[in-house]
């Protein structure tokens, strides 16, 4: 059956068709609450998997390209070892430039920590060295050789500890997200297929006066599909919305709150949840029809 | 239009048909008959392609029944009207929409038909029943509301299993008697009974045959009727 004929078939219907199969209330609200509840919890992972990926994506950008190199020396030296290392760094390849953070910088790294009435100057504080590299990046390890030798005081940072476990757990996270929408996608398709087995088991005899009078297999499956693919379409619909409410009901991206305040949407992603309740009724006409083929294949 | 040649048809417990050759020529009117569990209805199923019989072909309108597939089968119940012994309908659709289902499932229900229904239901005394719901109805009601569904399609063979089993002698009359008018319109008509008054009440308005299923055999009965 091409696609502009399972649509036309699930939308235009034969309503004569429709009502051959008796209308069963109690299993219809039970599909729908199913497709609703899973859209509703296929918006949540899919907001969950690009919140991740982007945060991953953040995380890996901001850390990337820069490093840090921490000067710890007794107060008389710190100046000239700090005057050292931005020479050396100045003749590293793969540096691009090289800045000693001012006091008042250093004061507003660690204001969030000890509060802003800090008396930073009275206190023996590492001078911080920020190091921005360019695109190859420079030897870490060779880099930190002649730093023992020439700048002893100087511990180099190059991030690479911190990003590569949190970029690592963001992209897992991402994974988790895409595995949970496939499952969802998967109990989706196992409910409805049930829901239409005991439909189709239940309506037994109607199919078999269909059949008596001629009516042949497309026909009776037709009612069947139709019935469940909607009723999957307007659930997932329902579902879809609400979880969309809900998400909008999170609270927005904070700095101080880390990545958990970051789930959601963004920009071209708030599309992404219309794509739900389409999906879920592809899903409930395969399984139906699967289902019905199944059911009438196996009666005289 | 049904042709079995020398079939024969088991449940797995035994042949309860065996050694059966009958050409159902069209036009013609049979009885079959013969004592309850002799296998009439098997019969008539194996005449509609209900069943495939174990040896022997069947063939429904020249075409092998085991050679056909499911859209097959159903294609050829659009030419066979089967009466059931125990008629089934879809008991959430009025009787009107009952009559008609055979024209619903084969899309061929349109406004002209609706006054065709509207005279099918009056000639089988349905006229006035025809909103009620299959389970409201007599046992004679829905005889004659199975054998309208069996007649919609303007089938050319009919096939009636115990059409009268359910009903007094008065409507046993009438039933026959528009089965009767099918066949002289030209149906092929086949009706299995064991009510040997109703083959006799025939026998005065038309040219019938009598079969009998006896000894796992079918018979032409003779005119000892």
């Amino acid at each position: 059956m091409t696609l502009l004929n399972a649509l036309s078939t699930v939308f235009i219907g034969d309503a004569q068709a429709d009502r051959v199969v008796p209308p069963t209330g109690f299993t219809a609200r039970l599909t729908l609450f199913v497709a609703g509840t899973m859209a509703f919890l296929a918006v949540f992972a899919l907001a969950l998997s690009l919140a991740s990926g982007r945060l991953a994506k953040r995380w890996g950008d901001e850390l990337a390209q820069s490093s840090t190199l921490r000067i710890s020396a007794p107060a008389g030296q710190m100046d000239a070892q700090t005057e050292a290392a931005l020479a050396l760094l100045q003749g590293t390849p793969g540096v691009a430039s090289a800045r000693a953070l001012s006091n008042e910088e250093q004061r507003a790294l660690l204001a969030p920590w000890f509060g802003p009435d800090l008396p930073v100057d009275t206190l023996p504080i590492p001078q911080l060295i920020e190091i921005l590299e360019t695109d190859d990046g420079y030897d870490a390890a060779g880099l930190r050789l002649r730093l023992q030798a020439e700048v002893p005081g100087a511990v180099l940072d190059d991030h690479t500890r911190w990003r590569k476990p949190l970029e690592r757990a963001a992209g897992r996270l991402r994974m988790l997200g895409w595995v949970a929408i496939l499952l969802i996608g998967a109990t989706t398709a196992a409910m409805i297929t049930l829901a239409a087995n005991a439909a189709l088991a239940a309506n037994a005899q109607v199919i078999a006066v269909l059949r008596l009078i001629g009516a042949r297999d497309s026909y009776i499956a037709r009612a069947f599909v139709r019935r469940f693919t909607l009723r999957a379409l307007i659930g997932a619909a329902t579902g879809t919305v609400l979880g969309v409410g809900a998400v909008l009901l999170l609270p927005a991206a904070q700095p101080e709150g880390g990545f958990l305040t970051g789930l959601g949407f963004a920009g071209g992603g708030w599309l992404l949840p219309l794509l739900v309740p389409p999906l879920a009724a592809i899903v409930a006409y395969a399984a139906t029809g699967a289902a019905a083929r199944r059911t009438l294949a196996e009666l005289a | 239009m049904i042709e079995l040649e020398n079939i024969a048809y088991n449940y797995g417990g035994g042949e309860l048909l065996s050694e059966i050759s009958l050409k159902l020529a069209p036009g013609s009117f049979h009885f079959l008959t013969g004592p309850s569990g002799s296998g009439k209805t098997t019969f008539l199923k194996l005449c509609y392609g209900a069943l495939t019989p174990t040896a022997g072909s069947a063939r429904l309108f020249g075409q092998d029944v085991r050679q056909m597939d499911r859209d097959g089968h159903a294609m050829a119940r659009r030419r066979i009207g089967v009466v059931h012994q125990d008629c089934q309908f879809l008991d959430h659709l009025p009787v009107a929409d009952n009559v008609a289902l055979p024209l619903t499932v084969s899309g061929r229900d349109s406004l002209d038909q609706v006054s065709n229904l509207k005279e099918l239901l009056n000639w089988v005394g349905l006229g006035n029943r025809a909103s009620a719901l299959p389970p409201e109805l007599s046992g004679g009601e829905r005889q004659r509301a199975a054998l309208a569904r069996a007649v919609i399609m303007s089938p050319e063979v009919v096939l009636a299993d115990e059409p009268t089993g359910n009903v007094d002698w008065e409507m046993s009359q009438r039933l026959l008697q528009l089965l009767v008018e099918l066949n002289r319109m030209g149906k092929t008509i086949l009706i299995a009974t064991h009510d040997l008054n109703l083959i006799r009440t025939a026998k005065h308005h038309v040219q019938a045959r009598v079969l009998r299923i006896s000894n796992r055999k079918l018979q032409l009965a003779g005119a000892d009727l």
